[in-house]
């Protein structure tokens, strides 16, 4: 091997582009800048309404130095309670529900019609957010915490039993044929080929949609389903700020507690 | 978790041994008091009757749902466009907010663990906690009710999300990268610019991605308490008992829903 | 010139991983460090580039202080000295010619670098680098694209476009195979003579060090306790820095066989991060 080198003519470099064909390139690019344009020039912003709004803005932010816990102290317990009895209630009923509908969206598992069904339960229960199932589950149960515990519920079997479906399929499909080869029944494969291989990473799971119901409890309540939020959105009516500022707080370290916590629990359960 | 017990001359065999079996019986009926509990709490307030009846009431709205206002899709386009603006542009401003954010809660980028970092945990957790509908509340209160008000809300919403997991990539990346680049002589901006945001930038804008597509969904009900979209006119329609436009925009929404996952699927395939 | 004395190095975990050091490196020299895990040769580099703040002593080279350097002196003299790191360290998500580029890193600003606007002379030197190393054809694959015998190639390049005085080489060949492992060996001595660049090359192979180096450093528990010629390496000297063994057939006997270097072995796939499921599913 010889040590010299030829002398190379100078090249210029320059970074090779993400997206190679330039045509493509230059479309996404325009596109995307049209599209930008488009989109600011048709959001109407009344400035005179944001600059005439901007002392009522100080005013919420001054709101919280300090809070006001006192005033509509029994309320807001009301509202901490009856957002937790519908947390948990919610929950439970949820995943059990979603058990059956998680397995029957399973590709692996379920025939075709009993899979496009619980596709399309999971579909629409994913693709509306709370808020709108609330509005139609408080017109049919009327005001309260129970519309809010079958909206939770709901919503539930649409994030359960889609990550449930998931792992089904994804998972190791040499283990749970073994345990059919033994001539295991259709609940006992289910029991012993498919559970064993889904179950930690569901509890995990289950822990963290605990958390998420906490946190939507507290906008099912704005549209009559009960819970904090309803006492929320009250002190928004009455202009009471510091009120609202002292629930506020009081939603963020419950979310944070529960968070900590089931991150804890997880830990401890896998 | 098994065990064999040698008690007996003949094995008997427990997937648990008694005192773990105690402690797991012990948790089955402390979770179902707890369950119970609530449920009569719950059951408390509610009217019964009006749950039995529901549902013929259920039925009762399928069948003025029924069909759908199809004519009435020509009012909704500028909603629609709306809803998927608040979505990308609040998903923009979050963007833009978030990366600092992360880059100081990070703990092996920030500035100052003891004062940057508790701070910026906490914009982290704050932004989080509230729901883009609470933040719509109090941001048409503040600004007053339309489109302007959305954006802001799903950008406050959405900074939580998208620092947090973006952090936590920092936090995941491979350190001798970045300690290589830094033996090269380079200041603290290149030792950036080089070892972290390349090994980040997937991350990055798949979490982008992902963000934006749950936004166009939290955007269809911003309309409700006034902040513009889709949920404007669906409040107004429900408002009416107009049950037939209220089916369309539903379908428009489910439609519109899927279609948007269908795109960050894609876009955060190309991505990866 | 490098000159280390009373290096002393204690961890914030307590570990005491240097004990007094004191060494000379003249200029030109390839040294080997070799010691058994632990003994605290990784921790002696990072100290001489100062990755790792010395507890104590000095380190000057060519008459420069390095201890104590604040931060702006303390860059310009790490692009002084070029470092190759064991598992390549290549920031994996940048194409060849960025991860040789951001060896003059030291050299350009901020936003020309972040711009990737580097001089034409840098941009001739890194193919000319490449291609002394055989790998001017891959400028613009992606660092993970590699296999390693191409990757700690790369690592080479990067520390040399530095145009160092110095280079520090930590483990090498510690990730690959016996043949690759001398390829490398050999191009980094080949590369020292033809730059007249002085090393200090931290090794596990005793039989690499001895074909390589022209000096060899055992180091025990943080303490030098040999320093001489690769051939004065008899069995006791090993049983000395490693412990018992039988080291008969550990050294080297005949003079090493001249390979030509050939090139490409196959490359790696590029691993894809994946964004965890679970995370983002619980934060809906
Ligand atoms: N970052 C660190 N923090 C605390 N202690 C460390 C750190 N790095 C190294 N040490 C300790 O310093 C001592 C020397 O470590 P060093 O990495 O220098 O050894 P080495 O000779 O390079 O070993 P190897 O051959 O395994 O690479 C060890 O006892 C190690 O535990
Ligand atoms: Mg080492």
């Amino acid at each position: 091997m010889s040590l010299t080198v030829p002398a190379i003519p100078s090249r210029p470099w320059k970074k090779p582009p993400l997206i190679k064909r330039a045509w493509l390139r230059w479309t996404l690019i325009l596109g995307f800048a049209l599209y930008l344009a488009a989109a600011f020039g048709t959001t109407n912003v009344n400035w005179a309404r944001v600059w005439e709004g901007m002392p009522r803005g100080m005013q919420f932010v001054t709101a919280f130095f300090p809070p006001d816990f006192t005033s509509r102290w029994d309320e807001i317990v009301d509202g901490i309670a009856e957002s937790l009895w519908m947390t948990v209630v919610a929950t439970v009923v949820g995943i059990a529900l979603s058990v059956p509908v998680g397995i029957g969206a399973a590709r692996n598992i379920a025939p075709l019609p009993v899979y496009y069904f619980c596709r399309s339960i999971l579909a629409v229960s994913r693709s509306f957010q709370e808020v709108i199932l609330a509005i139609f589950f408080v017109k049919l149960f009327g005001f309260g915490p129970f519309a809010g515990f079958v909206t939770l519920a709901f919503a539930t079997i649409g994030f359960y039993g889609k990550l449930l479906a998931e792992d089904i399929e994804d998972m190791d499909a040499s283990q749970a044929e073994a345990v059919r080869a033994t001539g295991a029944g259709w609940l006992q494969w289910i029991n012993y080929g498919v559970q064993p291989q889904v179950m930690p990473r569901m509890i995990g799971l289950g822990l963290y949609r605990l958390d998420i119901n906490f946190r939507e409890s507290a906008v099912v309540g704005i549209v009559g389903g009960g819970g904090i939020g309803a006492t929320l959105n009250t002190s928004f009516d009455r202009y009471e700020f510091d009120t609202a500022a002292a629930i506020i707080l009081i939603i963020i370290a419950i979310v944070m507690l529960t968070e900590y916590s089931s991150g804890y629990l997880r830990r401890w359960v896998q | 978790m098994m065990s064999k017990t040698l008690a007996s001359p003949k094995r008997s065999w427990q997937r648990r041994d008694r005192k773990t079996q105690l402690t797991v019986w012990a948790g089955y009926l402390i979770g179902t008091a707890i369950f119970v509990f609530c449920f009569q709490k719950i059951s408390e307030t509610t009217i019964w009757a009006f749950v039995w009846d529901a549902p013929a009431q259920a039925a009762d709205l399928g069948s003025r749902m029924v069909p759908p206002a199809w004519s009435y899709i020509h009012q909704l386009w500028r909603p629609i466009w709306d809803t998927i603006n608040i979505a990308t542009m609040g998903t923009l401003i979050s963007i833009v907010l978030a990366v600092p954010i992360a880059y100081c809660a990070a703990r092996n980028t920030t500035p100052s663990v003891t004062f940057l970092r508790p701070v910026a945990l906490f914009i982290i957790v704050a932004s989080r906690s509230i729901n883009s509908l609470i933040w719509a509340l109090m941001l048409v209160t503040i600004v007053g009710p339309g489109v302007f008000a959305g954006i802001i809300a799903i950008g406050l919403r959405s900074i939580g999300f998208v620092a947090k997991l973006l952090y936590e990539a920092i936090e995941e990346i491979d350190e001798s990268q970045v300690e290589a680049v830094r033996a090269t002589g380079a200041s603290a901006a290149q030792t950036t610019a080089y070892g972290i945001v390349p090994q980040v930038m997937p991350a990055f804008a798949g979490i982008s991605v992902f963000r934006w597509d749950i936004n166009i969904r939290e955007s269809t009900v911003l309309g409700l308490v006034g902040a513009g979209g889709i949920g404007l006119e669906l409040n107004a329609a429900i408002t009416q008992l107009y049950w037939t436009q209220v089916s369309l925009m539903l379908l428009v929404i489910i439609a519109t829903v899927i279609l948007s996952e269908w795109v960050s699927a894609k876009v955060r395939h190309a991505i990866i | 010139m490098l000159r280390i004395k009373g290096l002393t190095k204690r961890y914030r975990t307590g570990d005491l991983a240097l004990k007094n050091i004191d060494l000379d490196v003249p200029d030109g020299q390839v040294m080997a460090l070799i010691g058994p895990s632990g003994a605290g040769k990784s921790t002696v580099i990072r100290c001489i580039n100062r990755l790792v703040e010395p507890t104590s002593g000095t380190i000057t080279l060519n008459d420069t202080e390095i201890v104590g350097l604040r931060s702006g002196d303390l860059r310009r003299m790490r692009r002084r000295m070029g470092m190759i790191f064991q598992e390549y360290a290549l920031v994996e998500r940048l194409s060849v010619m960025e991860n040789v580029l951001s060896g003059r890193l030291g050299y350009v600003g901020f936003w020309q670098s972040f711009m990737r606007k580097f001089p034409q002379s840098d941009i001739d030197e890194a193919f000319r680098l490449l291609q002394r190393v055989g790998l001017d054809h891959m400028a613009d694959k992606r660092a993970d694209e590699l296999s390693g015998g191409q990757r700690q190639r790369v690592g080479i390049c990067r520390a040399l476009i530095q145009n160092p005085e110095l280079l520090l080489v930590d483990e090498p060949t510690a990730s690959l195979d016996p043949k690759t492992s001398r390829q490398i060996m050999r191009l980094i001595k080949e590369l020292c003579a033809e730059r007249k660049l002085s090393a200090i090359i931290n090794i596990h192979d005793v039989m690499l060090a001895q074909m390589f180096a022209e000096r060899i450093v055992g180091l025990k528990l943080g303490e030098i306790v040999y320093d001489g010629p690769p051939d004065k390496l008899t069995p006791a000297v090993l049983t000395q820095i490693y412990g018992e063994e039988d080291w008969a057939s550990t050294i080297r006997k005949a003079d090493d066989d001249a390979e030509p270097v050939d090139e490409l072995a196959p490359a790696r796939p590029a691993e894809t991060p994946v964004i965890e499921r679970d995370r983002l599913a619980g934060l809906t």
